[in-house]
């Protein structure tokens, strides 16, 4: 029974890694974007909701609501006022650009916040759980969870039912044609990017009530990202969700042989799907 | 005299680090068809991605309604009525028929074209509005590009080489549902290879020749003659 409780504790972190990726996932399908920084985004969104929680003396679950427009509108400028500056055929601008955006956030936190761990205080929800059979189930993971399919699925209904999802497909296919339509890439891409940093801010103020964090930790929770990414299959929602729940299933797994093979399980997994299926479990049939 | 709708004057444009332009001038007034031919790297692709906006000018070397757009983006080039049918058609292959269609309407400019009177002229795209746009077949992929650029309701439509790589029976099709696009007073500028169809369509004709132009007349005047002077410089 012990297995089977960590393949759902596993499911369940995966739904986190799978808000991880799927910003990851967004900005590099609409305009081949990799962005180094987004582990450090995601710490950020953390700090910036811890912030908001002192100030304003509410839960985590409040700040939600501010933490998300303010992550979206620092997307947006972000992208328009520099990142957009970088594009063009070479992709190791952009690349390089947002490396050293990941130096500097991580140091202006280091120098805000002090490297002291924090963490969201949510209250009794944290500790809450309920059993369903044999398994103990934590309310905060199944929250976590659920938010993860919501955000999967809404990021889904955006890219494939609204005007705006039309004007990311046509501008990640051609991005000249894109314009002739009268789509200004420049707005386009800063409208992916604060989409991309809004989901962002769900996932790092999440992070931040499941564990404790630190200015330095944003490059491990990139590389989570990533694998997930990568594992689902580039340019699948629904895949990056599968990838983030193989993940956290590895990793539990992992955890549960011995307490050191946690992460190192989740890399080998990820290794061995790179290794069979370069292109991941679900990759788009057009890619 | 009025001022035509688009002039160009001393245009110099590149392609790449090539120079594809040199001080070109043509006007084209409201309501005219204008075919432009010419010889592959004559700058005829080069001429139409310049006043869509695709390759950046000098602002004054292109004037739209008065308004100088050299300098403009491609997006703020459509915003004032300008569409331009790409070369090689160039669809959103992520996009159904119908989503191509739309998007080339997203800039909601009033007019005579939405999605049923394009149904009306292409019937087929109806049939086949939910398919992916690259699974057409070539021709009807021609007609999706046609219909994307009307649905902005254009001032100035421009198609480059819309019978490029199509079968003549295909290319037949296409010219014949021309007239219904362009009689309505629409202004069109019409890249063509095949001289003889350019010169079916439209009022006037320039013929290109290593980024000049070589000849400008009325359609329904120039001579074959003149034309092979003009299209090979002999």
């Amino acid at each position: 029974m012990d297995w089977v409780n960590a393949v759902v504790q596993g499911t369940l972190l995966g739904g986190l890694y799978a808000m991880f990726a799927a910003g990851l996932s967004l900005i590099f399908g609409v305009m081949r974007l990799v962005n180094i920084a987004h582990g450090d985004l995601i710490v950020l969104s953390a700090y910036v909701a811890l912030s908001g929680a002192m100030l304003l003396g509410v839960s985590p679950f409040v700040v939600l609501i501010l933490a998300v427009p303010v992550m979206a509108a620092f997307g947006y400028l972000l992208q328009r006022l520099v990142l957009n500056r970088t594009m063009g055929d070479d992709i190791l601008p952009p690349l390089l650009v947002t490396f050293g955006l990941s130096v500097i956030i991580q140091n202006a936190l280091l120098a805000a916040y002090s490297a002291d761990p924090q963490k969201l205080q949510a209250g009794d929800i944290e500790t809450a759980a309920f059993a369903i059979g044999p398994i103990t189930v934590g309310v905060m993971p199944v929250i976590v969870f659920a938010t993860a399919v919501a955000v999967i699925a809404g990021l889904q209904w955006v890219f494939y039912h609204t005007a705006l999802g039309r004007a990311f497909r046509a501008t990640s296919d051609r991005q000249d044609i894109a314009q002739l339509m009268g789509l200004n890439r420049a707005h386009v891409f800063g409208l992916a990017m604060a989409l991309s940093m809004a989901v962002t801010a769900v996932a790092g103020v999440f992070l931040g009530m499941r564990t404790s964090f630190d200015p330095a930790i944003g490059g491990s929770r990139l590389i989570f990202g990533f694998e997930a990414v990568i594992i689902g299959g580039l340019g699948n929602l629904w895949g990056t969700l599968a990838g983030g729940v193989i993940l956290g299933v590895a990793q539990t797994l992992g955890a549960k042989l011995h307490p050191g093979f946690q992460v190192l399980a989740g890399h080998v997994v990820f290794l061995f799907i790179l290794a069979v299926r370069p292109r991941g479990l679900f990759p788009r049939i057009d890619g | 005299m009025p001022e035509p709708l688009l002039s160009i004057e001393g245009l110099d444009a590149h392609y790449g680090d090539f120079q594809a332009l040199y001080g070109l001038l043509m006007q084209v007034a409201q309501g005219e068809v204008t075919a432009v031919i010419g010889a592959n790297g004559a700058g005829k692709t080069t001429l139409m991605r310049s006043v869509s906006g695709l390759i950046r000018n000098q602002p004054q070397a292109i004037r739209f309604k008065g308004q100088p757009i050299g300098d403009l983006r491609a997006d703020q080039v459509a915003a004032l009525g300008i569409a331009l049918v790409p070369e090689g058609r160039l669809l959103f292959p992520s996009l159904s028929v119908e989503e191509n269609l739309i998007i080339g309407g997203q800039l909601g400019r009033p007019g005579p074209w939405n999605l049923p009177r394009l149904y009306d002229l292409f019937p087929i795209l109806r049939e086949r509005r939910h398919v992916p746009a690259t699974e057409l077949s070539g021709g009807q992929q021609q007609m999706v590009a046609i219909g994307r650029a009307l649905m902005s309701n254009p001032d100035l439509l421009m198609m480059d080489e819309i019978s490029l790589g199509l079968a003549p029976v295909v290319i037949k099709s296409i010219y014949e549902a021309l007239p219904g696009i362009v009689g309505e007073g629409l202004t069109a500028i019409v890249v063509e290879q095949d001289i003889a169809k350019a010169l079916s369509v439209s009022s006037r004709v320039t013929c290109l020749q290593e980024g000049r132009v070589s000849l400008s007349g009325a359609s329904a005047e120039v001579t074959r003659d003149a034309i092979s002077r003009a299209y090979f410089g002999v």
